[in-house]
Parts: C-alpha cells; structure tokens; sequence
C-alpha cells in the first residue's frame, strides 16, 4: 500500500519534521482492484424509477464498466504527485498535506478541509485559482498561500489508533500544522466534515487565526433552528426530509463504523455505492454523469472514480467511518451544551443544491461577527469539486475584508 | 396465474460454494475497532473467527436438512412463495404458520418443527400437536424477488392467507416474530375466516406515551420494574441500535456491499440488536450457547446462495407500518417476552396492546431469535398460548 511511501532522502525523522510525499500505488493494488470489480456479484434491480431505494443498478454497473475499461488513476497520482505533498506527525498521527504556495508573497495563508465522502480530492480544482488567481480571473490581492490536509483516517493520513479524533481534535492539530509551516496569521475554509473541523478552529480561536468560512452550515446538525420566515421553514424542512429519508449512512457510520467497514474494505462497488449516496443534489449530478454522460461542471466520471479509488487503495473506508462515531461520542459528551462561543470573523456561502439552504439570518443567528454571507447560483454539496471558479470566487470574497 | 404446489429441492451448484470460499479467503479486513467492547459494530475478532469457521462450513450438510423436509414453492399475488409444511401424524393437530423476520429465514424455525408436529416425542402431550407451515418471506430465501413495489408487512398477510387457504386448512394460528410478528399480526387485522388467534414474540405493545418519550429522550417517570427493564433496553436500541433498519428502510439498494461481500453480509447481520450480537460474540469465543456457529454461518450462507440481501433489505423500505407500535389486534393473542429480545414487553404493555390476551409469560432465558435459540421454551410457548382455542 501506498500509505508509508515517503521520499527516500529523509532518514532522520524527528516529530516535527515536515517530509516530502509522494503517490506510488503499487500495481498489483491495480490489478487487484480491477479483479474485484469485474467479480462483482450484482443484486436485482431497484424496484423504483428514481434514488428512492438507493443507488441505481445502472448508475453502479455504468460506473464499474468505466472503472475497469477507461478509468486510469495514474493520471490522478500524476496530478497529486505534481503537487508538492508532505506528511508530519501531529499529536502521535502522521499527517498528509498538499501545501502550494503563491507566488504573491504577501498572500494569505488558508486551510481547507474536505468532507466525507470526499478527499483532498474534492479541493484539487481550487489550487489554480486560489494561489495563482491572476491566472484565473481574479486579482493579485486575492492569492492564497494553500495548505490542504487529509484528515486523520482519510486518504494518505494515518488512521487513528486511539479514541478521541473528533473534529475538535483535528481543529487543534491544524493550527500546530500551520505553525509548523510558518503561517502566524491565517484563515481556515471547509465543507461538510471540514466545516466542522474549521467550526472547531473557529471556536478555540487558536493564535494566528483571524477568520473563517464554511459552506455547510454546522450548527443546524446540532441543534434546532428558528423557523420565523419563509426561508427559515424552507430550510428547516429540507434538513427534516433529510433526516426521515436520507440518514441511514450517517446513522450507521455514527453508531456501527465497524460493521459497514468490513464491506467498505472488501468490496469495491460497496465501497463507491456508499460513496455515491449522500444528498440527492450529488447523486443525480454524479449518476447523469456516468448514465447520461453529462456531468455537472468538475464532477466527472474520472475525477469521481479518483476520489473513489483513493478510498479503496488507501483502505480507509472504515477508518473514516469512525469519524462519525467519533463526533457522534463528542455530541453525546456535549449532551445538548452548546458550543463556546466564536467571535472571530465568520463567512458563509449558500450554494443551492447543498442538503439545506442556509438563510442569512440563521448564520447571523448562531455566529454574532457575520463577515460574509452569500448564495452561489449554482452548486451543491460538493461546490469546491463542482463548481471550483465559482467556489474560489467565494472564499476570495470571503476574506477579502481580512487581508 | 396458476394454483399449483410444486415440490421444491434445494440444490446449489458446487460452483457457488467454490466462489464463497474464494471471495471469504480473499477478505480484505479493515484495521481493529478502536473499542473493546461492540460499540463500534461488530468486533474483528469475531468476524475473523466467523471467516475461518466460513472456511470448514459444509452447507451441504444444510441442504441435507432441508432436503428430509417437505417443501414446496407455490405462485401467490405473482410471487413464488416458497414454504415447508410438516403434517402431523396426529389427526386433530391444529395447523399453524410461523413467519421468520430480518436477518432469519426458515433457519431460524427448524428447531421447532419436532416439538411441534411431534409433541409426545419431545416431552409434551399429543394433544399440542401441530401441523407447521413455514414460509420465506418475498424476498428472502427461496421465495421469489418481488418485481414491483408493494411487498408490505400487509400484502404478505393476504398472501398467507390465500396459502392455507390453499393448503386447505379452514381452522387456523399464526406465529411469529420480529418482520414475522409484523405479517402475523396483519393477518389478524385481515380476520380472514380461519384464523382463530396469534402468538407473537416480539409483540408491538409499545404505548404512545412511551414511544413519545423515545423519540424526544426524556425518561419518563412512575414506570413499573418491568416497564423500566424495557424502557432502557429501547432507550439503547433508539440511541445506538438503529442504523442498520434506517439504512434498509432509507437505501436498501445502496447495500451493494451486503450481495458482494460475504463478510460484508454477514457482519450486517450479525449486527442487529445489542443482546443476540454479544450472544453470537461468546459463540464464535467458543461458548455454548442456544446457537452454535453453524447455525449461524448456516443462515448467513442461506442469505449469501440465495442472493437475497438487497431484495430482504427492501422490506424495511416498502413497510409503513411502525414497527413497535400496538396496531389494534382484538383477535385473542398470546405474547412470550423473552428477557434478551430488543425489549421485553411487560405485561402491562401487552394487555393494552392485545385486548383479548389469551396468554402473556415472562422467560428466563432467550433473546431476539427465540425459536432458534430457545427452541424447547418457544415451542412449550406456543403450545400453552394456543391450548384454549383448540
């Protein structure tokens, strides 16, 4: 497995030390994959025209046809390994990280975090336009110096072996990586388990912190929002249609990681089923992708397959399952507590195919220093992936007022 | 359409048993859970001993047992249905339909058949003797793959119905549990003419005050010794306990990875409830227990040869039906509350749940799979339920 693959010239590792990274998946892993996806043992057929029952048989068979016969992941290794990558231990963990820095020295320095099921993955689209934007439409006062980490048990950082990494946890290694590189004043962006990952930075208000921007709206997983205005009930109701229909998977990886895990590890078209239902938004976009050929924006059948096939040879299905246990434990801990609170600068932005649209008021409800708040016109819960021109218009707006 | 009764053979091909074999061996395991207890699922180590277990598993030892039963497959509502059907010898025995639920299958009853049929061979009085009818529920086993939408807890009621209608029994019981208890209760709601009481072990008796409290958290205050046993056990179960039914009812499709993995399939079942998991946990130990390791791998196999993890999963998809909910059964009903089971219904519940409850017994022993794990007392159960409707 690719995971200890580390640069041959560094021979004393010491615990603070940054190493350089890079992909080398072997290619029976390859061979291996293949194999298995070819001996899948298909179920019958949705009895449904529509997601309702879960991931369509076409969608899936579609998928598995494409990723044995045209999909290629040594042009995503290529494309992470043009990156400068690198690992470092943190709080007992080897953390993996892309770092790329503008060539804008006065640039400001930002941390982003991907979600599940997603990956560093989701974010590799944002690189152009956030450190190098004068190449991307935007202007030299808005690069970013670009630090992406794979959170514990994703991807090419280390699984924890011990209990406690929940968000809260991660939200107190990033700001050491960020020391660690330098940075003694920067802001932190993320969607979905990396918005509250950056919620939680928010919140401890670490040194060196002075803003953030998250694009899925944490504190509505928490507890219950008002519902006063029409917009308010709108999204109120999403969130509720959510939960009725569409939580099994968080349920499960919330309460029994484990026991889905064992699938997730052994079984490729498992493992990019359980990947593929997520919202409703993500799966039509994704299945018209393979079935109809027809992808919304970034979300391509290759660069679905990347994040997938990065899941399946990392083998960190269950490991980021146990991320939901994790913050499922810490919330039971909170026992209805609320969070302490954030005074730092916060931004927000909306997209509309995200699970809920978050009103203006509910973001200045639960965050008192709203600096920023807007909705995209298009996109949904992956926006970064999706939509990356629109998604680093965003966060350039976002922490234009803070530079 | 077509009223036949066919006879039914259970015949795998050898293939099929080499290509469980292989993908088991090929398992590709995830790291340890980072718990020692089952908080996380289903431990490793128990899923690594099932595997070797898997290894030596001789499913034509299974067929074998099935084989010296009759079984019979017949079309209902447009599904084959299949069904065991043990006659007794003894001529005034009262016919009874035993319904499995999720993840059982007519694995789980086959303990009960002698006691049933053949009560003077099994420490009982002939007088208890039964004729026993055990169906696969659509979808699961091997019964037919429902094509369409529509397979609730409701329509497989009617189905049954039509079935001894067919078998040509005019005086009936119905028994059952968990998805069993769900259909045998439905067909007591259908009073269909025939069926002439219930016994449930797994009764939906849970009072809407209670089921209130459930869903907001809070304890509610003045409840009995019995009734608080139950409240804690659903308070687990509602906290920690529900993902794989919200799954199923939400995406059964989704599970791909319980068609394409064996381990995958069989840690999903292993993983249902708080008590039969830790019982399976001391099994695979090396415990005795009321279930050995083969029946277990015996049912899980079953599952894997028949290709019916999606289509059984769909079931929590198409029922409507709150599972725990008392749903106004006034045919006369027996309820046996197993201390092991998701929740032991305590008398109190029962009565208000069951009007006219013909027999309640609190056990000392068993848990969810009652007729599998505790098939003497299941049986004696039963025969005391049903002995006043004779």
């Amino acid at each position: 497995m690719a995971k200890e693959t580390a640069s041959d010239e560094v021979t004393i590792i010491h615990d603070t030390n940054v190493r350089p990274f890079r992909i080398d998946v072997p290619l029976e892993a390859l061979d291996e994959l293949r194999r298995r996806i070819q001996a899948t043992r298909w179920p019958s057929k949705e009895l449904v025209p529509d997601r309702s029952q879960g991931v369509q048989l076409a969608t899936m068979q579609e998928l598995a046809r494409f990723w044995t016969s045209e999909y290629e992941w040594r042009r995503a290794e290529a494309k992470l390994n043009a990156l400068p990558q690198f690992k470092t231990e943190i709080d007992g963990l080897d953390i993996h990280f892309i770092h790329v820095r503008s060539k804008h020295e006065d640039a400001l320095p930002l941390i982003m975090t991907h979600g599940w099921p997603g990956s560093v993955i989701e974010l590799l689209e944002t690189v152009g336009p956030l450190t190098d934007p004068t190449a991307h439409g935007g202007a030299v006062d808005d690069a970013f110096h670009l630090v992406l980490p794979s959170v514990p048990g994703y991807g090419f950082s280390s699984e924890p072996t011990e209990l406690g990494w929940w968000a809260g946890r991660v939200a107190k290694a990033w700001p050491e990586l960020m020391r660690r590189l330098g940075y003694a004043r920067y802001v932190a962006q993320g969607g979905d388990v990396g918005a509250a990952v950056t919620d939680a930075m928010g919140r401890l208000s670490p040194e060196g912190l002075i803003g953030i921007h998250t694009n899925l709206f944490v504190p509505a997983l928490g507890g219950t929002m008002p519902t006063d205005s029409e917009q308010e009930r709108a999204a109120a109701e999403q969130i509720a249609v959510f939960r009725a229909t569409g939580f099994g998977y968080f349920v499960e990886q919330a309460t029994r990681p484990q026991t889905i895990g064992y699938a997730l590890l052994d079984s490729p078209v498992a493992l990019a089923a359980w990947m593929l239902d997520h919202d409703t938004d993500s799966y039509y976009k994704i299945a018209g992708a393979f079935v109809d050929g027809e992808p919304s924006g970034n979300l391509t059948r290759d660069h679905i397959l990347d994040n997938v096939t990065l899941y399946w040879l990392t083998a960190t299905g269950a490991s980021a399952a146990r991320s939901y246990w994790e913050s499922g434990q810490a919330q039971a801990k909170a026992a209805g507590q609320a969070p302490p609170p954030m005074t730092l600068p916060f931004g927000f932005t909306t997209f509309p195919g995200e699970i809920w649209r978050t009103p203006r008021s509910w973001a200045e409800k639960a965050y008192p220093n709203v600096s920023y708040f807007n909705e995209a016109e298009r996109g949904g819960h992956f926006a970064a992936w999706e939509e990356p021109q629109l998604f680093s218009a965003e966060v350039r707006a976002a922490f234009r007022s803070l530079r | 359409m077509t009223e036949d009764i066919r006879h039914f053979q259970v015949d795998v091909p050898q293939e099929d048993l080499d290509d469980l074999r292989r993908r088991v061996a090929a398992m590709r395991w995830p790291d340890r859970e980072l718990v020692d207890d089952r908080s996380q699922g289903v431990q490793l180590a128990t899923i690594q001993a099932l595997a070797d277990h898997w290894a030596t598993h001789d499913w034509r030892r299974v067929e074998a047992k099935l084989q010296a039963l009759p079984q019979f497959v017949t079309e209902i509502d447009g599904v084959d249905i299949h069904f065991i059907h043990v006659r007794s010898d003894d001529d005034g025995a009262l016919p009874v339909v035993v319904t499995h639920g999720w993840p059982g299958s007519i694995i789980e009853q086959l303990k009960i058949i002698g006691p049933l049929t053949d009560p003077a061979a099994h420490g009982a009085s002939a007088a208890d003797a039964f004729d026993v009818v055990i169906p696969s529920l659509p979808g699961h086993g091997f019964s037919g793959k429902p094509t369409e939408r529509g397979w609730d807890p409701i329509r497989i009621a009617r189905a049954w119905v039509v079935l001894m209608e067919r078998l040509g029994y005019t005086r009936y019981v119905a028994q059952g549990g968990d998805w069993g208890n769900a259909v045998t209760e439905q067909m007591a709601l259908l009073r269909p003419k025939g069926l002439i009481g219930i016994h449930t072990n797994m009764p939906a008796a849970i009072p809407s005050e209670i089921a209130a409290a459930l869903a907001s958290g809070d304890t509610p205050e003045g409840l009995s010794g019995d009734e608080k046993y139950a409240w804690d056990q659903l308070d687990l179960f509602y906290k920690h306990g529900l993902a794989y039914a919200q799954e199923m009812g939400n995406r059964p499709q989704t599970l791909y990875a319980i068609e394409d993995s064996p381990i995958g399939l069989a840690a999903w079942m292993l993983d249902h409830d708080a008590a039969s998991l830790d019982l399976i946990t001391r099994v695979f130990e090396g415990a005795s227990e009321g279930l050995t390791r083969d029946d277990i791998l015996d049912n899980v196999t079953l599952y894997w040869l028949t290709r019916t993890g999606v289509s059984s999963a769909r079931l929590y998809w198409e029922s409507k039906l709150a599972f725990f909910a008392p749903k106004g059964v006034d045919l006369p009903a027996g309820v046996s509350a197993f201390p092991d089971e998701i929740y032991t219904a305590p008398r109190s519940w029962a009565e208000k749940a069951y009007p006219n409850l013909i027999h309640y017994n609190r056990l000392p022993t068993g848990g969810h799979f009652a007729a599998w794990e505790q098939p003497q007392a299941l049986s004696e159960e039963v025969r005391t339920a049903f002995r006043t409707l004779r």
